[in-house]
């Protein structure tokens, strides 16, 4: 237990404070980068979720906004922000390892 | 006789209409163009309806002074499009084939998508400007309205000219001074965005700009619903805020006949290639303007510096070569803010907005991310802008591509 702790703090971040490296993460990596965000148990809804993100962003290049999350990933809004509350977009695709979502102007 | 069909006579289709009429040979060319109204509404003139600043007359012209002569101009709704076949249906039963489409239906506000928005305070205490209506049942609301809480709701991102809903808080700050009731009506600004606006530099200044004026500010807020009966908007995350009156910016879509035809994203925005202009899926169907699904700003500016690139690269492809011109994300703005005043910013894809001097290095005569009597004189001078150069695809002494020059970093 401890190596992954120490290890999700010496990965790097970029200035978001998500990971620089996409390669650094794996599920150890997550539950850590979760806590960060206070969520204390990722679920089997969460991973859902995360795994999705992951999907969309090796095709997609970004990861997906809220609607999409929503559409595609069969997971109500309501419930997104229960599992990741605040900002499920945001908070999911640093615990997925991702950089945070372009978002649009 | 090859056909190059226009969809949507706003401000993209026009200005692309007016400049691909002067430059094609008509024995080789076909145009045609639809559009669903007979008239032209100046979207940027919305912001200054509720206030009294414009009034109808002065936002709206019939599309046909516009048009050239020659030009088969249909006014019909769109149905659908058929890719594959390359065709049009049009809800009055006409088909038209095309050789090259242009799609430049824009987008439009959907206030069905939130639940309560449309419900029974629908235009009596919650008011959108982005359309004539709203802006005029706003209006009209104003006129008579004795002070409260005026709260500004951004559903969600993107939509079309993300700076109007701060320069309308910075009007009714202007604008309640001015009828002597400023004390008695508190401004808020709720939004999903992490501050007040969309890229950091300029999100800070502007959040300053507000505190300085006495609004409100809350950010990450993504409304959920809208309670009628309690008069109060709910996040998905239960965080509440009471009104007396709602302004709301509702979801922003490309138009319904986009998805019927498979061609939108999940809002209805079509694919685009952020550089070429050309549609992702189709060689033969080139986007401008608010419909697509570009990361640059939905605004009139930027239609304009996407024209400048799209006619080079829509000749490239008549004449059978690559469309090889490159669009940047170049957007210009002038941002309103109260008490005859503006703000300007400038940016693009790669480069946020910053400050210093516009256009000439040094000179200006417009300031970037100041406030200024000249910046507002630049969002007035805009309409005329607008109707006399704009859409008519006329040249503005502004390069398409951004410039660095008087920028400081
Ligand atoms: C309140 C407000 C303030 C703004 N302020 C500014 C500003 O200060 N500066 C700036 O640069 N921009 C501003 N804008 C944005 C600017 O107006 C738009 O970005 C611009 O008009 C986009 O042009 P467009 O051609 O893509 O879409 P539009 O001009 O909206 O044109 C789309 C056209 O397609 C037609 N159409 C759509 N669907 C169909 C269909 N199914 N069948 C037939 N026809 C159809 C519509 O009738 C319309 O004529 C503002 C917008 C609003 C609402």
């Amino acid at each position: 237990m401890e190596t992954v702790e120490q290890k999700s703090i010496i990965l790097e971040r970029d200035a978001d404070s998500n990971l620089k490296n996409l390669s650094d993460w794996n599920k150890e990596v997550a539950v850590e980068l979760a806590k960060e965000e206070d969520i204390t148990e990722l679920t089997e809804r969460h991973w859902l979720v995360i795994n999705f993100m992951r999907k969309e962003f090796k095709e997609k290049g970004d990861a997906p906004s809220i609607r999409r999350l929503t559409k595609e990933s069969g997971v109500e809004t309501k419930e997104l922000y229960n599992l990741f509350p605040k900002g499920p977009a945001k908070k999911a695709a640093k615990i997925a390892g991702l950089p945070k979502p372009k978002g649009c102007i | 006789m090859k056909k190059l069909l226009i969809l949507g006579a706003g401000t993209a289709g026009t200005m692309m209409l007016n400049k691909l009429y002067n430059a094609l040979d008509k024995n080789e060319w076909q145009i045609t163009i639809v559009d669903q109204h007979e008239t032209h509404y100046y979207q940027p003139g919305f912001l200054f309806i509720p206030f009294g600043i414009y009034s109808r007359n002065d936002v709206i012209k019939p599309k046909r002074d516009f048009f050239p002569s020659g030009v088969n101009a249909i006014i019909a709704q769109i149905d659908k499009v058929e890719p594959e076949n390359n065709r049009v249906l049009l809800n009055n039963n006409q088909v038209l084939s095309y050789d090259l489409l242009l799609i430049a239906t824009g987008s439009r506000i959907s206030p069905e998508e939130t639940e309560g928005m449309k419900d029974k305070l629908w235009h009596k205490n919650i008011f959108d400007f982005y359309t004539i209506e709203g802006a005029c049942a706003l209006k009209n609301f104003f006129k008579h309205w004795e002070g409260g809480k005026l709260v500004l709701n951004i559903t969600e991102m993107p939509i079309k000219c993300p700076v109007a809903p701060l320069e309308f808080v910075f009007l009714a700050d202007s604008y309640f001074t001015g009828k002597g009731i400023r004390d008695k009506v508190d401004i808020h600004f709720v939004t999903p965005l992490p501050g007040a606006f969309t890229k950091p530099k300029a999100s800070a200044i502007l959040g300053d700009f507000l505190d300085k004026k006495n609004i409100k500010l809350t950010t990450d807020f993504s409304i959920g619903k809208v309670d009628n009966d309690a008069k109060k908007i709910i996040s998905w995350d239960e965080q509440e805020v009471p009104f007396d009156v709602l302004v709301t910016i509702p979801t922003n879509k490309g138009d319904d006949y986009i998805k019927r035809s498979g061609m939108g994203d999940e809002l209805n925005f079509i694919p685009t290639d952020k550089h070429s202009l050309r549609s992702e899926k189709y060689e033969n169907i080139f986007v401008i303007g608010d419909t697509t699904n570009l990361p640059s700003s939905k605004a009139g500016s930027v239609a304009h510096f996407q024209s400048e690139i799209l006619f080079e690269n829509m000749l490239s492809f008549m004449e059978g070569r690559e469309p090889k011109e490159k669009f940047d994300g170049h957007a210009n703005c002038f941002i309103e803010s109260g008490f005859g005043k503006g703000i300007l910013i400038d940016f693009n894809y790669e480069t946020e907005p910053l400050p210093g001097k516009f256009p000439l290095p040094g000179i200006g005569p417009f300031s970037l991310l100041e406030e200024t009597k000249m910046n507002h004189y630049g969002k007035v001078m805009f309409r005329w802008m607008y109707w006399n150069f704009l859409v008519k695809g006329l040249e503005l002494p502004i390069e398409s591509n951004m410039s660095m020059a008087g920028k400081r970093v």
